[in-house]
């Protein structure tokens, strides 16, 4: 399984990574040997095996419908880069 | 060439919890920005969803009443994507094994004719924040308030054919959810939303035209205006020589067009997986049934009962079992003053019905309670109140004058019925008209409304009709 | 000399008033100062210690102090502890101060430590050696010139040189047991959902899992008592009864069963490391255990499925790290594209942005059957593989690592090799199973592990077990030359 520069630039834009120009060979090398180890997993017959996705076998616990959160808004947007009017600001957003 | 279109809806109803469906804040609507955002809404590092029981069971609840299959086992999924109003970078949704699967609902079409519209499924997931364009010089600010809201997202089979089918549906859907109690349906503050996808093809075609996604439409009005928007747009290109694009579009409601959000349709590869920090949820048959015996009376029932109980119509029992509420509020009145059913009926459809109209009213903030709605039609029954005597003290009521009896005493409005009373008056009104007389007595019946019309001038209308036409008849022929 | 005791030892000298928990916090505050060049604090807090301790005192005066009121520890830096920073040991999180404690930090609290301050770990947990933290490398004790191992190197490092007697660390793939292994102390991994996750920065939800990096068996033990347990805030975690792991440290081992995989013991594995760990086997057989030869049939694919769904898991968990709400953000941002880009692209390192990749590629369209789905389906064989060894044995052995302690720099530049040295810690996570690294006899002057698996919640035996070759070696008691000859 070979990843081209093409599919590092794909994948990293997909996942909003900016990765410069100069760094693309090198992950491109690096996740196609990643996904050559990986390849080994096709040897292997699965048919009819149930995926498992997580360790235990128990199912979700529901929590009851109560509110017990209060406002801790200051102290919550004291960590945010920017703020204003206690809402979170970006650059416009164009819909 | 003759065009079908084909119309599904994905219905976004909030679901009316106390807290958000992974953490413990509030839903309340109208907070100041951000207070009701904790640290899982936020989606601070470290924080895990633990999933709330009354979203589970609202969502059952809304299976089981459009006899749906329920998941035994289903599976919260990650829905990835960037966007500001969506803290984690993923939305916690429902993929590959929703809580509801395939459902059934009946529509009435217009012409009176019935469809029944599949429900491919409903999904449980949580919503997003807010972003508020103005106010911030270039920026955009994010409100998380929203944040983590339940909804279920209800996704019908693309099988409704028009405009007016989609609003039938998605106005049936809206009663049912509030029906059931697990949405307000509020449609301003966006409890309640849509989205339609929306494709034409050639009449007799049997594959699917190129589909377009019209996102969050608010009203039953814009449904059925975003829809014919959408649908001639889509005729005018195709015999234009253009083709059907598959994409995104917002309805702007102020221009009554549509148009693309090219912005949302970039890189829409969503990654779905399942959410390692939650669990299967498992619907057990116990859980199940305990949801069946908490089901309320759903509108179909209703109405039957309705016309079995009452003697009432179809079309009344289906008008007044529309909404929960309206149901709730006639029943409540026939049963608090015994009246007959059918009067009580018609002045709920008619008068109350007007006025909520007239003032754009919910029966549920009704001036007048069904309490003293019930000593109005009481009156009626009893004819201590003619229908016109009795839309005056209905006027009196609404504006906070009491219950009937009490606006009868104080503005001295009971209908006469005392016939030794009435038949002084008449009397009276005979003898001050000789000519009158003579004329009646020389063929001329006409003349009856003349009598009539005088008595209710005497008596300013409180003489009841039918006694006065009997009264006068017998003393003019005696 | 406290900082030669284990906490058993030291929770006896603070009830006996040997010293107090101020004073004992003031010594490893003047070491941790003295051999900052170690690099295994990435925060310390010298005044919250102090005022921990002397609250500790105060109970310890009122009779009222449990087993480890006093004691001080660290805590891995991947744990939320409200008002000092968490960084992960990221550029993300440089300046990010947690508003909220994690529920290992309150129970720590609630035992009465003191919390020395945050050790250093590779990025967000992603790393086999340490190296990859934003806050620099640290160093092995045993060999500055080497790595600690990963990812909580930190945690390992510091115990180690005596700068915590004791520290939690988290295990994603190995990385509680590796750096145990490679600096000479006992780590353990419990059972999924042993310990909660609530407050613990995610690296990968379904394989995460905290435990403690000590000295002895004796001191895990203490530790995880106090870790362990339900928590209502973690979905995954279990309501099941914790068991006094104290308690049953000196249960016998007669008729003990230790299955030893063939494929841990294959041809690949070094001789010198084989020979520690025979040898370690043959105490084991003098306690009365019984040795049993077993197969693990899907051991090669660990890896492969491992480096699947640990990526895929941790792409998804990262997303929240965008600039918006906390964390790093790029300056002047163009337009909401470049905020999220620049801002994910300076705050994450190497090998955390290789991973995203890696899990964002495994879970695009078009991939997620050939490598997620099949990566979940291995899973399970893997998990039964295990399920078929435990109805023949007690508890699994072999190396904790394929080799000792290796230079720095030696693997940085080939990721793949990296990847292949948790080749015997990775299933354990995959099947959610407890695990263990205890020493064993040194290889080239360099501490070893020997691995202990056990079943599903087995984790008293699994001490047990770890404490009974405790008490017949003296390899968990050897020390790295240049940290504790002296007072301080």
């Amino acid at each position: 399984m070979s990843i081209s520069d093409d599919d590092v630039k794909k994948i990293a834009h997909l996942a909003r990574l900016h990765i410069s120009e100069d760094q693309v060979p090198g992950y491109a090398n690096n996740l196609s040997s990643i996904f050559e180890l990986v390849e080994q997993m096709q040897a292997v017959d699965t048919t009819g095996v149930e995926p498992m996705a997580h360790p235990l076998d128990i199912v979700q616990r529901l929590r009851v419908d109560e509110v017990n959160e209060t406002d801790q808004r200051e102290k919550y947007q004291a960590v945010a880069p920017q703020t204003e009017d206690g809402l979170y600001l970006v650059p416009k957003v164009i819909e | 060439m003759s065009w079908e279109t084909v119309i599904g809806l994905e219905i976004h109803a909030q679901l009316a919890t106390d807290s958000k469906i992974f953490s413990a804040s509030s839903t309340a609507y109208g907070a100041e920005p951000n207070k009701q955002a904790s640290i899982i809404d936020l989606g601070m590092p470290g924080v895990l969803p633990v999933l709330n029981e009354k979203a589970v069971a609202m969502a059952v609840k809304f299976g089981l009443a459009i006899d749906a299959e329920i998941a035994p086992r289903s599976v919260f999924a990650r829905k990835n994507y960037f966007y500001p109003d969506l803290p984690k970078g993923y939305q916690i949704s429902q993929f590959e094994l929703p809580i509801v699967g395939l459902g059934k609902l009946e529509i009435e079409l217009e012409s009176g004719q019935k469809k029944v519209i599949g429900v491919t499924r409903a999904h449980l997931e949580e919503d997003a924040g807010k972003s508020l364009h103005e106010d911030f010089d270039g920026m955009t600010g994010i409100d998380l308030n929203r944040a983590g809201t339940p909804l279920l997202e209800i996704v019908s089979e693309p099988e409704m054919a028009n405009a007016k089918e989609a609003v039938a549906y998605m106005k049936k859907i809206h009663s049912l959810v509030r029906y059931l109690g697990i949405c307000d349906g509020n449609m301003q503050e966006g409890s309640f939303r849509c989205d339609a996808n929306v494709s034409v093809r050639p009449a007799g075609q049997e594959e699917f035209g190129t589909r377009a996604e019209i996102k969050n439409i608010n009203s039953f009005r814009f449904v059925e205006r975003a829809i014919n928007h959408e649908v001639n747009r889509q005729i005018d290109l195709i015999e234009d020589g253009g083709t059907v694009v598959q994409e995104t579009r917002l309805y702007d409601p102020d221009r009554d067009e549509t148009r693309s959000m090219r912005s949302k349709e970039e890189a829409n590869d969503y990654r779905y997986f399942p959410d390692p920090d939650l669990l299967p949820v498992e619907i057990t048959p116990e859980f199940l049934s305990q949801m069946r015996e908490q089901l309320p009376e759903l509108p179909e029932q209703k109405k039957q009962r309705f016309i079995e109980q009452y003697s009432l119509s179809e079309y009344d029992a289906s008008a007044l079992t529309s909404n929960r509420a309206t149901a709730e509020y006639y029943e409540e009145a026939i049963k608090l003053e015994a009246t007959d059913p059918k009067l009580t009926a018609n002045w709920v459809m008619g008068e109350l019905s007007a006025a909520l109209n007239e003032h754009n009213l919910d029966i549920e903030s009704s001036p007048v309670s069904a309490e003293l709605f019930a000593t109005l039609v009481k009156r009626i029954e009893d004819q201590t109140l003619s229908g016109k005597l009795a839309k005056e003290v209905f006027e009196y009521m609404w504006q906070g004058e009491g219950d009937a009896d009490t606006i009868i005493e104080k503005r001295g409005l009971k209908q006469i019925t005392d016939s030794g009373a009435l038949e002084e008056i008449i009397v009276g009104i005979l003898k001050d008209s000789p000519d009158q007389v003579a004329q009646f007595k020389a063929g001329n019946d006409k003349i009856i409304g003349f009598f009539v019309g005088k008595v209710m001038q005497q008596t300013k209308g409180k003489a009841n009709p039918v006694q006065v036409n009997e009264l006068l008849q017998k003393l003019l022929q005696a | 000399m406290p900082h030669k005791k284990s906490i058993t030892e030291l929770s006896a000298g603070l009830a006996a008033g040997e010293y107090s928990s101020v004073e004992l916090t003031e010594h490893y505050l003047k070491r941790i100062e003295k051999h900052n060049d170690l690099n295994c604090y990435i925060t310390v807090d010298q005044e919250g210690a102090l005022q921990q301790a002397s609250q500790a005192d105060a109970l310890i005066a009122s009779g009222e102090a449990g087993a480890l009121t006093g004691v001080p520890m660290a805590h891995k830096d991947i744990f939320m502890t409200e008002g000092l920073a968490t960084t992960c040991g990221s550029r993300m999180l440089e300046n990010f101060v947690a508003p909220y404690d994690a529920t290992v930090v309150t129970k720590i609290k609630q035992a009465g430590m003191v919390t020395l301050g945050k050790a250093n770990m590779d990025e967000f947990a992603m790393g086999s050696s340490n190296e990859n933290s934003y806050f620099g490398r640290v160093l092995n004790p045993w060999n500055t010139a080497t790595v600690p191992g990963g990812s909580s190197g930190g945690s390992a490092a510091a115990v180690a040189a005596g700068l915590a007697p004791i520290a939690t660390a988290t295990d994603t793939g190995g990385s509680i047991r590796q750096p145990a292994a490679l600096c000479g102390l006992t780590g353990m991994k419990p059972t999924y959902g042993r310990v909660s996750r609530w407050g613990m920065v995610a690296f990968a939800s379904s394989l995460d899992q905290a435990g403690p990096m000590a000295q002895s068996a004796e001191d895990c033990a203490l530790l995880l008592n106090a870790m362990s347990g339900f928590d209502e805030k973690d979905s995954t975690c279990m309501d099941r009864p914790v068991d006094d792991y104290s308690a049953t440290l000196n249960d016998s081992l007669k008729g003990l069963r230790i299955g030893l995989p063939r494929e841990y013991f294959s041809e690949d594995l070094d001789p010198a490391m084989r020979k520690v760990v025979d040898d370690a086997l043959k105490v084991y057989e003098g306690l009365g255990a019984q040795l049993i030869e077993i197969d693990l049939p899907n051991t090669h694919l660990s890896i492969p499925v491992y480096y699947i769904v640990a990526p895929a898991e941790c792409s998804s968990n990262l997303s929240r790290f965008d600039g918006v709400r906390y964390g790093h953000r790029c300056d002047d941002p163009k337009d909401l594209n470049d905020l999220y880009s620049r801002s994910r692209g300076e705050g994450f390192g190497a090998e955390v942005t290789r991973r995203i990749m890696i899990g964002t590629y495994a879970l695009s369209s078009g991939y997620y059957d050939a490598y997620y789905l099949k990566a979940q389906q291995l899973r399970r064989l893997i998990k039964e593989g295990f399920e078929r060894a435990f109805e023949q044995v007690d508890v699994i052995m072999g190396p904790t690592s394929p080799d000792v302690a290796f230079p720095i720099g030696a693997k940085a530049d080939n990721p793949v090799d990296m990847y292949l040295s948790d080749i015997y810690t990775i299933s354990a996570n995959l099947a959610g199973l407890p695990a263990m690294s205890i020493p064993v006899e040194q290889v080239n002057q360099l501490p070893a592990g020997l691995q202990l698996i056990g079943n599903y919640w087995s984790e008293s035996r699994l001490l047990n077990i770890a404490h009974q070759f405790q008490q017949s070696t003296a390899w968990h008691s050897q020390k790295p030359a240049g940290f504790f000859e002296g007072e301080s």
